[in-house]
């Protein structure tokens, strides 16, 4: 099912971004293919059916007729045994016949008077009849049709009820079934009933076959898009992890996040139900053209001219139903927008008496969206029942015309009853061309936004020159000549150096938006330096792989990042073989294994679904993480907001834990915790813009000073 | 559901009518084909028909077509209007009603829930009622009326149809009962692999500083491993119905033929002709049987989810409004006082107070600050003053009048509120600063300049592309933290309120920043009062009074250097943010 609220995005290249889906696609090219190759053999059963069903109506409708040959064969022979001259010749026996009666006798006499007086022929017939039934049946002779006897008795019961008969078809048919057993039989219609069997069962074995095509056709289309899908994914988690942070810091998650999850089911949903649907109606449209003509060009050509007019409507209000629904979603999509943002600003909408406004403006859009998704709702539900007036206005068409042919004997009736469904197999497929090919435009334009990622540019690939062991780092750092900036014109570290000994304690100060962060970017090599260079312990950065370097710090943020894991899971994060023992005296060392014990599953509480874990004890568990990790230098973001202050005070104290022995990167946020850092770098607008002690940035009287002092003001 | 239908007005319960006679009128029409046909199918069969004949029943099958699609278009203009209208009257009531919330309302129902609730919930009923609305009236119709006129054709056929259907029906309700639970385990999924995707952007320092890009692989795995097996498993077990509802119509008409030819074979030669005609019809009639019942089972597939969301909404529209309007709107003696008289405060359903026993008076142009730990109730006490929540017990008074006893838009004229989180429109900035309405004239544009300009706010948003006017993008992404919160003070300000609520507005700030602003917000509103809740002792140190506040309660009232010697709680804030030699130098 297509997901309502998606708009049907038109893709900027559908050819280029189709046949890259279609190379992307080669892992499962056999299933795929012969998924199609089922979908339109599918399509083909239900073209042939009709014809066979038609067949079928053929072999009853010529089991309903009398046998009309017979009938005649039956006539003649009769008529023939009244001539005068065969008649003339019984009379003297019936004179002395002693077994008919007198009266009988006296009336065949008047009657043969008559008789011999008119010419008329009809009246000569109707007189003859008159006669009575014990004479005439002597008159005549039997008679032999087909091997069958047929007595005069018979005959002339025979004649008495054709003699009733009028024009009329279905009344004499009343009358046929009063004839006598032996000419009933001869004129009745049967159906060839063996035929009947064996076409039920190929037809029975034609329609099994399509469901069965049909269902393998989904289910295997269903096996590719979901493992496509599953493969998309997979890609786009792997590329995650390959592209540099500066991706990441320019791109919004809601973005990346929208192609792992919409963008990939929009493919994987699209083109399980396009792909599969656009063949077997493309197979079905130029099958059922193709089938028609064979049967019948005249009918196909009224059937086609008839559907004409309904297919050029039907493309009208498609076109434009389209537009409205796009528009719909567009402006479903600011409502829903403007309704979050209202929503959310709850408070100051109320507070500043802005209910008004908001009201006003929310009508605005909701009247927007009335006429939109009306119009939309209107044209794309009146389809359904055009497609049904064209079908029905083909099927008049084709009846009138075929029965013409009928009557020419052109065709059978069978031909009109196998066209009776052909002209639906050819209506029907084209609304779901239709759909099925905007189901492919958005399934091309989510590739495209799929595609556009996965083509980003990735890290460079790096190769390990040196290796420091990481239980053999001393802790010393460098920085020599270091530029750097995000845009290549514009450098916002110009040439910086600094020296930082081994357990010696760095703080980088500097207000909201300084650009502290890009420090962290630096030591960690999340992003290449420009020029100059970064020594750890002798050795340049440059020589080492980011893994390495990496596993050389501990590196604690602001933002308490957990996974959704249990709380163990999050503290010993990558490592292995970490025993529970020294979980927990990471947890005693920061002060959070009491907290830990009172939740009800102690260390395997998920941390998720669990309010009771406050922001800060968040950030005493991402301590104990840094702990466990161990290693010579460490990268501490000591912002507590939020943070009460019997927690605050904990965090502190663990942070101190944690700097014991290590060269440490604090970003600080407090001055008065830094006092006693043996190097202060204070960054302003993305640059160093002062080093050095506390002491001697007071002195200084700058930047550094004035901030100290501010917050003592009012 | 059904109480939600009553939101349709008198003019769309005539709409409703008028369809429902149409739709019946319809299903007379479509109906009347099928004897039209078999009509025109007994013409041709015969020999010796006129041709004449057949092109007049032919007619009047073509006009019985139009009728039915004049018919159908009609009645799908108005399901259109019904169901557009329907949606907005209910968009509309939701709206007016979470306008009219409270505070605690909106926390009782939560906002992401309450935007799910006007919009995706509002869709998936206006979804039954456009699809829905008309099968649910055409179908039984269409299902009876076409069984009537089959039923005393052939017992054989009838039993035929009957098993088709019920064949159908339980292919249907076997799938739902397969599918449906895992439909629920998809969306969990689905909003897994949302979640660990996040997880994976938003923590990418730290999962490249301790090298787990491995770890995070794996754990997306699983999930995406499981997902696409459900979701698998779920498209498999569809791609049956839809082969299965073709195949049911063909083995029905094959049916149909099969006893046929054995009925018409045993039959006397009159009613030969008849069966024959009969079946042809009958075939039609039996696949519009099936169709109805099919489209019946859709809407029962449907209406449980449509059901869910129509409950939601008249939770939200039943929902009675905690805070009643007072009608107190006329000028006051006093001006910019606030006073609590033995305020007690408790969220309604909670069994503990929030705050307990507090009293106190600001004056004219006073600033009183707020200080304590989390949960220490400090905003909650703030938000008492505009009437977010009401308190349980005690009064408050505002310019010497309980604040239950103004209208809300007269109390909420004298206040200048400042949120925790800064609020920001898709406006521009112009737009943005002089959001509201404050009783007074409209707002200047000097006066808007000003205020932003005594919010600190002028230097960035005159290096902004269109200045002023620029546009803040929704959810102000475009701006950073601190400017957001500049703004939304600069609004406060641009209101001219007696009274200030800042509610931790400054901690996006940086130390200087926030103390240039207080001291021209200061300088430029002598007779505003202001109450300011804040973390940092540097913000509030200088205020008149300071109320210390420890699990709702007040340990402590009075000016810094007080608090210092007599509050044990206030000391050991201060000293947690400053040294000792700081706090003296100070």
């Amino acid at each position: 099912m297509p997901r309502p609220g998606r708009i049907n995005e038109k893709s900027k290249d559908f050819k280029g971004s189709m046949k890259r889906l279609f190379n992307s696609l080669s892992n499962w090219r056999y299933i795929l293919i012969i998924a199609l190759f089922l979908a339109a053999t599918g399509s083909v059963l239900s073209i042939i059916a009709p014809n066979r069903l038609s067949s079928l109506t053929d072999v009853i409708t010529d089991g309903i007729k009398p046998n009309t040959k017979n009938i005649e064969v039956i006539s003649k022979k009769i008529g023939s045994n009244f001539t005068e001259s065969k008649m003339s010749k019984k009379i003297p026996t019936i004179m002395i016949d002693k077994t008919i009666k007198y009266e009988d006798i006296q009336k065949f006499m008047d009657i043969s008077q008559k008789m011999s007086t008119t010419k008329d022929k009809k009246e000569q017939q109707k007189l003859l009849l008159e006669i009575p039934d014990s004479i005439l049946i002597k008159l005549i002779d039997d008679i032999e049709v087909e091997n069958t006897k047929i007595s005069s008795k018979d005959q002339v019961k025979f004649l008495k009820i054709m003699s009733k008969m009028d024009n009329n078809e279905t009344k004499s048919l009343k009358y046929f079934d009063k004839l006598p057993k032996s000419i009933y039989n001869l004129i009745k219609p049967t159906i060839d009933m063996k035929k009947v069997y064996k076409m039920s069962i190929i037809l029975g074995i034609i329609y099994l076959l399509g469901v069965l095509f049909n269902y393998l056709q989904g289910f295997l289309m269903a096996t590719v898009s979901n493992n496509f899908a599953k493969k998309l994914r997979t890609d786009i988690t792997n590329k995650i992890n390959k592209l540099p942070l500066k991706y990441f810091d320019k791109h919004e998650t809601g973005d990346i996040l929208s192609r792992v999850t919409n963008d990939v089911d929009s493919i994987g949903m699209n083109m399980n139900q396009s792909l599969g649907t656009l063949v077997s109606n493309l197979t079905l449209f130029l099958g059922s053209i193709i089938m028609m003509f064979v049967t019948d060009w005249h009918l196909a050509i009224t059937a086609i001219l008839s559907s004409l007019l309904g297919f050029v409507f039907m493309f009208l209000i498609l076109s434009k139903s389209q537009k409205y629904f796009n528009r719909r979603q567009k402006e479903l999509g600011e409502l829903n927008g403007y309704i979050e943002e209202i929503y959310s600003a709850h408070n100051v909408v109320k507070a500043y008496n802005g209910d008004k406004i908001a009201l006003k403006e929310f009508n605005e859009l909701n009247d927007k969206l009335y006429y939109s998704s009306q119009k939309s709702q209107f044209l794309s539900g009146i389809m359904q029942p055009i497609m049904g007036f064209v079908g029905n206005f083909g099927y008049v068409a084709v009846c009138v015309v075929g029965a013409l042919l009928t009557m020419n004997d052109v065709i059978t009736f069978g031909a009109i009853v196998a066209f009776m469904i052909y002209i639906r197999l050819f209506t029907n497929p084209l609304s779901q061309i239709a759909q099925s090919m905007t189901g492919l435009q958005s399934t091309a334009a989510a590739a495209e936004r799929v595609f556009e990622f996965l083509d980003e540019k990735e890290l460079s690939k790096e190769k390990r020159i040196k290796h420091l062991d990481k239980s053999k780092v001393k802790g010393k750092i460098e920085f020599k000549n270091v530029k750097f900036g995000y845009t290549p014109g514009r450098m916002i570290i110009k040439n910086f150096s600094a020296k930082a000994e081994p357990g010696q304690k760095i703080a980088i100060v500097g207000p909201t938006g300084a650009g502290k962060t890009t420090m962290v970017n630096l030591l960690m090599k999340f992003y290449e330096i420009n020029a100059g260079d970064i020594i750890i312990d002798g050795i340049n950065t440059k020589d080492l792989t980011r893994e390495d370097i990496h596993d050389l710090f501990i590196m604690v943020l602001q933002d308490t990042w957990l996974f959704d894991g249990t709380v163990g899971e999050n503290i010993k994060y990558n490592k292995k073989d970490v025993s529970d023992r020294e979980v927990w005296e990471a947890c005693r060392t920061v002060g959070i294994d009491h907290f830990i014990k009172t939740l009800p599953g102690g260390l395997d509480s998920k941390v998720s679904d669990n309010d009771a874990i406050s922001q800060g004890q968040k950030q005493l568990i991402t301590i104990a993480r840094g702990m466990i990790k161990d290693a010579p230098f460490l990268i501490l973001d000591e912002a507590t907001s939020n943070v009460d202050t019997r927690t605050e005070e904990l965090v502190q104290k663990a942070m101190d834990k944690l700097t014991e022995g290590r060269t440490s990167f604090i970003i600080a946020h407090r001055l008065s915790t830094i006092k006693n850092a043996d190097l202060i770098l204070v960054m302003n607008e993305g640059n160093i813009i002062e080093q050095g002690t506390h002491d001697e940035l007071i002195k200084k009287k700058g930047f550094y000073a004035d901030l100290y002092n501010s917050q003592f003001e009012l | 559901m059904f109480k939600l239908f009553k939101n349709f007005s008198k003019k769309d319960i005539l709409l409703i009518v008028i369809s429902i006679s149409l739709i019946v009128l319809q299903v007379f029409l479509d109906l009347k084909l099928p004897d039209y046909m078999s009509a025109i199918t007994r013409l041709i069969q015969t020999d010796g028909s006129k041709m004449s004949d057949i092109i007049e029943k032919g007619l009047y099958m073509v006009g019985c077509a139009f009728g039915s699609l004049i018919t159908a278009i009609v009645v799908g203009y108005f399901a259109s209007r019904l169901s557009a209208s329907f949606s907005r009257t209910i968009r509309k009531k939701l709206f007016e009603k979470v306008e009219s919330f409270s505070t605690s309302e909106i926390k009782k129902f939560k906002t992401s829930s309450l935007i799910t609730r006007t919009t995706n919930d509002v869709t998936q009923v206006e979804m039954l009622i456009s699809m829905g609305l008309q099968m649910m009236i055409k179908a039984p119709i269409m299902a009876v009326w076409a069984i009537l006129k089959i039923v005393d054709k052939s017992i054989e056929w009838s039993i035929l149809t009957g098993v088709c259907v019920v064949v159908l029906l339980l292919v249907v309700g076997i799938l739902m009962v397969i599918v449906i639970p895992k439909f629920k385990l998809i969306q969990k999924l689905i909003d897994n692999i949302n979640g660990i995707t996040r997880e994976n952007l938003t923590g990418i320092r730290v999962i490249r500083a301790f090298n787990a890009e491995k770890f995070q692989k794996d754990r997306f795995e699983n999930v995406n491993d499981e997902l696409t097996k459900i979701q698998l498993f779920n498209q498999r077990a569809f791609a049956i119905l839809f082969p299965m509802i073709t195949f049911s119509m063909h083995a029905l008409t094959l049916g149909i033929y099969f006893i046929g030819a054995l009925l018409i074979e045993k039959a006397m030669m009159y009613d030969k002709i008849l069966l024959f005609s009969n079946m042809v019809v009958f075939t039609s009639y039996g696949i519009q049987v099936i169709m109805s019942f099919l489209m019946l089972a859709l809407i029962f597939m449907m209406a449980p989810r449509s059901e869910v969301s129509a409950n939601r909404i008249n939770e939200v529209l039943e929902s009675e409004i905690s805070i009643k309007d007072g009608n107190y709107n006329k000028d006051t003696k006093e001006k910019g006082t606030v006073e609590f008289k033995n305020v007690s405060f408790k969220y309604p359903d909670a069994d503990e107070y929030l705050l307990k026993n507090i009293s106190f008076k600001v004056n004219n142009g006073e600033t009183i600050a707020f200080i304590g730990s989390t949960g220490s109730g400090k905003s909650s006490l703030i938000n008492l003053v505009p009437r977010f929540y009401d308190a349980t017990d005690g009064e408050i008074l505002v310019d010497g009048i309980n604040v239950k006893d103004y209208t809300l838009e007269a109390l909420h004229n004298k206040i200048g509120y400042v949120p925790q989180k800064a609020v920001m429109f898709t406006k521009t900035v112009m737009e943005n600063v002089s959001y509201g309405d404050n009783g007074k004239k409209e707002l200047t544009e000097k006066e808007i300049k000003k205020a932003i300009e005594i919010a600190q706010g002028k230097d960035f948003v005159e290096k902004m592309e269109d200045q002023y006017n620029s546009n803040i993008a929704r959810g102000g992404t475009n701006i950073s933290g601190g400017q957001k919160q500049r703004l939304a003070i600069a609004r406060a300000i641009a209101r001219k309120p007696e009274i200030y609520i800042f509610d931790d507005s400054f901690s996006a700030l940086d130390y200087k920043t926030d103390k240039v602003l207080r001291t021209e917000l200061k300088k430029n509103t002598k007779n505003a009062t202001s109450m300011i809740v804040a973390q940092r002792i540097g913000t509030i140190m200088n205020a008149d009074k300071i109320v210390v506040l420890e699990k709702g309660e007040c340990v402590g009232i009075g000016t810094h250097k007080e608090l210092l010697k007599t509050c044990e709680v206030y000391k050991e804030i201060a000293l947690s943010q400053l040294t000792k030699e700081e706090l003296e130098n100070a």
